[in-house]
């Protein structure tokens, strides 16, 4: 039954009926109609974040850890430009986000009006879809195809940008049951392709040197591909890698793991994608930090990949099996067609390969020095792990080289545990995602890994945690650098140091406890377990954990710039010469 | 660069790559922004557009048709492609020069001003283009001009000796040979 109702209340019968139980927002004139809205009903619960951009984020957070559409609530111009990283997040990261903008009255578009912008031609680069609704008979309609194409196929952000007027406007609603016809021209392929589907598989049974790669496309398929490729991967019996994105979807406590690949990735994994005679990628887009050089990328290998979106095939590499669907429905098939093999393959034939993994996996690539005196930041986050391995954690991080070590060394069982910006590297992301992933799982210990120059990107956020009364836990491991930028100009600009060293930093301690929530510090190895535990111990409020660690670590194993997968440089004792002569002229231009 | 020999050597190949000429057709839903998103894909991706017409074609289904012609490496042809076809409004891509040499029309307008001699010979030589006059005073003609977009090149460098003052083109419109029409 058609019913007549205002824009604003539109807005919220939507959320409603689409399961929306948190929205992430901040207000604003052009979107108070619906603000008042919210405020009248009880379904929808407003988070109130400090900025923006932060309200992206920590929707990001809610919608990565949960695997449910995150949604955002802000208002016109600079509430609107202030969400443009974010969406671009979402977008690099296919994280499925709602986000609603309000806009000037549909009569002063255009005409420079107070807070006004192109909302829409400033988010269609950084969007999946994005629709300005001028006539308030559309609005539900739009909202309702918005969630679909958010987090349908591959997926990730929509701006609906909504005048003043049309919410103040009345009209009819419709609900989600009457606009499920099939979309007109939207129309994402799940199914994969059954002969290609085959041919894989034949290729998988003959391989002598296979390799699992996957990435965040199992993770966004849903919890049930990542059951399937537990599934396919023990049936194999081959290795598994994965991307930044991909960690969780197969259990890092497995053997046949070899842990994370690409630019600073293990030496067995980079080695085996190097070495292989079968790549099957599942959801991954070999993008650059995974490729290292494109010319001298696995040259020996076939190459099969799935992916939902058909662009990501043969855009940096060209494979030999394309398979365009979704990850769960692929990977199903991928099984039954395993199991009607004429003849199962024998396990044994892959002992060379695994002896050759063994001996990659004996170069122990993540050793470090430890030291007595100083924490070591990798040393800091071994134990981290071994206090949260059992509890039901979620991690999240900055942008850096803690942003590296903590997918090195904390280890992810299961899917959608780990939040991280991988395509854009937001500095920044991390204490908004950790407090999204906070509001959807209250009784979770939620963790942002984090650096001492990102976390001040959204440290009002803090403000939004004490409101809540959110225990997240900022973990800083504070090098007093951004290490990250620092590592890069030692290797790539002769030391010097531009720019890179944070003069004065706030005292973090005073700062937790200015927001009202609560500090600690911590710099000698010998304290830091007896921290962790106090750490994990605070409830009701969040925290910051000023970890001291020591200022000149680099991150490695690393691919440099321009450089294949077999010319990775190891551990802190390569010379500064051996650097030099690592990286060529051209790597140095490269990101 | 010699030994290859073993699975895939994308790589080698790909490094060869000399660029081609395709055209695209585009069915899209005639809604607002949908030019800007097709222009701002092929500019934020680093594509060249050499030439686009758009205009509705389906009043009934409010359907809009979109001419691109582009270059590049065939990955990159297949990216365009791939691309497109992932925004939300479109319809159907397809790579019309893939599919078979598609029939290419252009429709130009020429103005040229002069007296006596050159005047003469500016009409005759458009009637030897089939060009015709749309517009005229004792000192201009106004030429509408279609065909292949050499013909109107063509045409237009032979004006420019006979008092060319401007020219407006509209850019190809395109079609596949055949009985067959785009989905
Ligand atoms: C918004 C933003 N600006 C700049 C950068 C470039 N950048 C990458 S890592 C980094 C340094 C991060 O320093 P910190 O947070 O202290 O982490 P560390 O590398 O020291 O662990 C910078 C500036 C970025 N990724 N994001
Ligand atoms: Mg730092």
């Amino acid at each position: 039954m058609a019913r007549t109702m205002t824009g604003a209340e539109m807005v919220i019968k939507v959320l409603a009926e689409q399961g929306v139980d948190f929205i992430f927002g901040y207000p604003g004139g052009a979107v108070l109609p619906i603000y008042d809205e919210i405020f009248q009903q009880e379904k929808v619960k407003h988070v109130l974040v400090r900025q923006e951009g932060g309200a992206v984020h920590a929707a990001e957070g809610y919608a990565r850890s949960t695997g449910k559409v995150g949604v955002v609530l802000v208002t016109s111009g600079p509430g609107a430009t202030n969400a443009v990283t974010g969406l671009t997040d979402a977008l690099m990261d296919s994280i499925p986000i709602v986000c609603l903008t309000g806009q000037v009255p549909t009569h002063l578009i255009g005409n420079d009006a107070f807070q006004e912008c192109d909302t829409i031609g400033i988010t269609r680069p950084c969007t999946k879809h994005n629709w300005l609704v001028k006539d308030v008979n559309d609005l539900a309609r739009i909202l309702h195809e918005a969630f679909y194409i958010a987090k349908s196929g591959r997926p990730g952000p929509v701006v609906v940008d909504i005048p003043k007027d049309v919410q103040f406007a009345t009209g009819t609603y419709v609900s989600s049951s009457n606009t499920a016809i099939a979309h007109k021209s939207y129309r994402p392929k799940l199914k994969g392709d059954q002969p290609a589907i085959q041919h894989a598989v034949e290729l998988m049974a003959a391989a002598k040197r296979p390799l699992f790669y996957t990435g965040g496309g199992v993770i966004n398929s849903g919890p049930k591909a990542s059951q399937l490729l537990r599934e396919l991967v023990r049936q194999t019996g081959f290795p598994i890698t994965s991307t930044l994105m991909g960690l969780g979807a197969y259990p890092a406590s497995d053997k046949q793991w070899l842990g994370m690949l690409g630019m600073h990735g293990t030496y067995e994994s980079n080695m085996a994608m190097h070495g292989c005679d079968l790549m099957i990628n599942i959801g991954a887009r070999f993008d650059d930090r995974i490729t290292g050089r494109t010319d001298m990328f696995s040259p020996g290998s076939r190459k099969i990949h799935i992916d939902i979106d058909p662009s990501s095939i043969n855009k940096n590499i060209k494979v030999d099996v394309p398979i365009v669907g979704d990850c769960a429905y692929v990977l199903e098939d991928m099984i039954r067609a395993w199991r009607g093999l004429a003849s199962s393959p024998e396990k044994s034939a892959l002992k060379g390969w695994w002896k050759q993994i063994d001996q990659w996996r004996a170069v122990n690539s993540l050793k470090y020095k430890k030291l007595d005196d100083v924490i070591m930041p990798q040393y800091a986050l071994e134990r981290l792990q071994a206090h949260i391995k059992d509890r039901d954690a979620y991690i999240s991080t900055e942008v850096g080289q803690h942003q590296m070590w903590a997918a090195q060394f904390l280890k992810f069982d299961e899917p959608n545990r780990w939040l991280t910006s991988g395509g854009l590297g937001t500095m920044g992301y991390g204490l908004p995602a950790a407090i999204g992933a906070q509001i959807a799982h209250p009784k979770a210990l939620c963790i942002d890994v984090a650096g001492d120059a990102s976390i001040l990107m959204n440290i009002q956020e803090m403000s939004t945690a004490v409101q809540y009364r959110l225990p997240v836990k900022v973990f800083i491991l504070n090098n007093q650098y951004m290490g990250m930028v620092r590592q890069w100009q030692q290797l790539l600009h002769g030391n010097r140091y531009s720019e890179s060293y944070t003069e004065a930093l706030p005292d973090f301690v005073k700062l937790a406890e200015a927001y009202g929530g609560v500090g600690m510090r911590c710099d000698h190895p010998a304290d830091l377990d007896d921290a962790i535990k106090a750490m994990i111990a605070v409830k009701d409020k969040p925290l910051i954990f000023d970890c001291r660690v020591a200022a000149l670590a680099n991150c490695f194993p690393m691919i440099p710039s321009g450089k294949a997968h077999n010319q990775m440089l190891l551990g802190e004792d390569v010379s500064a010469e051996e650097i030099d002569k690592a990286i060529g002229k051209e790597g140095k231009v490269l990101v | 660069m010699s030994e290859k020999g073993t699975g895939s050597a994308y790589f080698l190949e790909e490094r060869k790559d000399t660029t081609e000429r395709h055209t695209f057709s585009i069915l899209v839903d005639n809604e607002p922004g949908v030019l800007a998103r097709i222009a701002s894909l092929f500019s934020g991706r680093g594509y060249n557009i050499e030439s686009l017409t758009v205009s509705e074609t389906d009043e009934e289904r409010r359907l809009s048709r979109f001419t691109v012609v582009t270059t590049g490496t065939p990955m990159v042809l297949q990216q365009i492609r791939n691309q497109l076809d992932r925004l939300v409004p479109v319809h159907s891509v397809t790579d019309l020069t893939v599919t078979g040499q598609p029939i290419e029309r252009e429709l130009a307008l020429v103005k040229v001003s002069g007296k006596g001699e050159k005047r003469i010979e500016a009409l005759r030589l458009a009637e030897i283009f089939r060009a015709s006059v749309v517009d005229t005073s004792t000192e201009h003609f106004v030429f509408e001009i279609t065909g292949k977009s050499s013909k109107i090149e063509q045409f237009i460098t032979i004006m420019r000796e006979l008092g060319l003052v401007e020219v407006s083109r509209t850019g190809i419109a395109a079609m596949a040979r055949g009985a067959q029409g785009l989905a």
